[in-house]
């Protein structure tokens, strides 16, 4: 019964990695529709990959989006944690809807309502759009890892500081965001890698200023490319170990806890 | 005593509404508003018409998709949920806390990497001559067509919810307080029993927010049935894709946008005042 049990759990788990694995040997392999037995090791889809122009120009702007995302939406995210954490008031329950909701609506639905949007304000086709839609749906995530810290937190350390003469910005500064300082690392890299992954809003609103998702989705709407393994490798590698990092930052056992 | 203005609450208070005000909240009433807009030489135009409304509402393709939207998203939900339960009890009543703990972060790592990559993996191992069907052929079987069909997209919908399926299941199931259940071992009840009479009532919560969650996701999502489905039939994500992108209308993909939205909230208030409401 127990090794049925882990046999089953494992096929699940297979299914669900399988993808990603995949991906990763396909983009070692010499054919290009890849089969059983597998072809020999290369590394040419990655050198074919890598040696075109607009990949790195898309990989710069990836970066670039990612970057000002993560600040602005750990930025947010941070500051609506602590309110939720500190603060009660009228209307908080549509407060804390809007800081949680946007991640349920289909990204279709907000990559048009965006585009809508942003080309009234005449900011479609920018890297700005990207960045103000992905700080839209990475906010909520960046609020839920501060407030899982503060949760921690013992709201008589702040309470102690403004007694020992500390004003609310001083006990914010020496209490507040020292204690929370792994969650808003953790914060970044998680925001980092909601942006760097999303595409389907980015592809609503990029124009001609692509990120590396919308890249591979344009792409792929040509033909079968293992040069998309080769590209996709690197996302994985990338989004997953900023994943694993923000994992590690929000979820280790801490000495001082 | 009049009190001096604090600026600090307001500080940390206002970065959300402002930002989710102008870029959520106002978008999403910009969209509905335009769906009573025309198009006008490839302009879009103020107005109040419900031009829009009668013409997608009124098309037979429109209803086509929106019915094997709801369909598969249903499906997804169930066959998801289907799927999950016995990795869930097990990894709820069999793996120790920290081996637990371990699988719950590994499954929330494929949450936040490149659905569009995975999927394209899919494309290549399901395949006409692709690894699966290799296998199939080396043990005798004939290839089976498993892209462009409504199986190609299944799959894809499940690699997108399997594993928030499975993290939401475990948490519900491994709160449930286990004296509960060997009380009712306890009294005679066969595991069967333990398991319908207990268990399930007890974890019902984070299952019915499971199956909700599958059910959200599977709806809107584009790539599964555009990329493993072939489209064949369109759902109304490919409707709205294809309406914008290809058509320039946007007030007409604003219409279905929007019954998607009041589809979604339908669907999602439903359930949860099932999984919130009395209990079992």
């Amino acid at each position: 019964m127990r090794a049925l049990g882990w046999v089953y759990l494992s096929a699940v788990f297979l299914f669900i990695f399988a993808p990603i694995a995949a991906s990763f040997i396909f983009s070692f392999n010499s054919d290009r529709f890849p089969t059983l037995p597998l072809g020999s090791f290369t590394t040419d889809w990655y050198m074919r990959a890598f040696s075109r122009p607009e990949v790195w120009q898309a990989i710069a702007n990836s970066l670039i989006v990612a970057g000002v995302t993560a600040v602005v939406s750990t930025f947010i995210g941070f500051a609506t944690a602590y309110t939720d954490f500190r603060y009660g008031f009228r209307f908080k329950t549509a407060y804390l809807a809007l800081a949680l909701l946007p991640p349920t609506l289909p990204l279709v639905i907000m990559g048009l309502a965006m585009l809508a949007w942003l080309s009234q304000l005449g900011i479609s086709g920018t890297l700005t759009g990207i960045v103000i839609a992905h700080v839209v749906l990475a906010t909520p995530f960046a609020m839920a890892i501060c407030r899982l810290r503060l949760s921690q937190m013992d709201p008589a350390l702040e309470a102690a500081a403004w007694n020992l003469g500390s004003s609310q910005w001083g006990a914010m500064r020496h209490v507040i965001l020292p204690f929370c300082a792994p969650a808003i690392v953790s914060a970044l890299c998680l925001t980092a890698a909601v942006s760097f992954d999303e595409f389907i809003v980015a592809w609503f609103v990029s124009g001609l200023n692509r990120t590396v998702p919308v890249m591979i989705l344009e792409i792929l709407q040509g033909n079968v490319d293992p040069q998309i393994n080769a590209i996709g490798t690197v996302v994985f590698v990338t989004s997953m170990t900023l994943v694993v990092a923000a994992q590690f930052l929000i979820f280790r056992k801490r000495q001082d806890d | 005593m009049t009190r001096r203005f604090d600026p600090y609450p307001h500080v940390l208070r206002l970065p959300l509404i402002l930002w989710q005000g102008a870029f959520f909240v106002i978008p999403l009433i910009f969209m509905a508003a335009m769906s009573f807009w025309l198009v006008k030489n490839y302009k879009l135009e103020p107005n109040f018409v419900f031009d829009n409304w009668t013409r997608m509402l009124g098309r037979g393709a429109f209803w086509d998709a929106y019915w094997i939207t709801l369909w598969r998203a249903v499906l997804a939900g169930i066959i998801a949920s289907a799927i999950a339960f016995p990795a869930a009890l097990f990894m709820a009543f069999r793996l120790s806390e920290g081996g637990r703990r371990f699988a719950l972060l590994c499954l929330i790592v494929p949450f936040f990497t490149s659905f569009l990559v995975r999927a394209y993996a899919w494309q290549v191992i399901l395949a006409e001559s692709g690894p699966v069907n290799a296998v199939l052929g080396g043990v005798g079987l004939v290839p089976y067509t498993m892209l462009n069909s409504g199986f190609g997209a299944m799959v894809g919908y499940l690699t997108l919810v399997l594993p928030l399926v499975v993290i939401f299941q475990t948490w519900s199931l491994a709160a449930i307080d286990r004296n509960l259940i060997e009380a009712a071992g306890n009294l005679g009840a066969t595991p069967l029993r333990v398991l319908g009479s207990v268990i399930i009532p007890a974890a019902k919560t984070g299952l019915v927010l499971g199956a909700v969650f599958a059910f959200i996701m599977t709806f809107g999502d584009f790539v599964s049935p555009f990329y493993l489905g072939g489209s064949k039939p369109p759902t109304l994500t490919i409707l709205i894709i294809d309406t914008t992108k290809s058509g320039q209308q946007w007030p007409r993909a604003a219409v279905v946008a929007v019954v998607m939205i009041a589809t979604l909230f339908a669907v999602a208030s439903a359930a949860l005042r099932a999984a919130y409401g009395r209990r079992g």
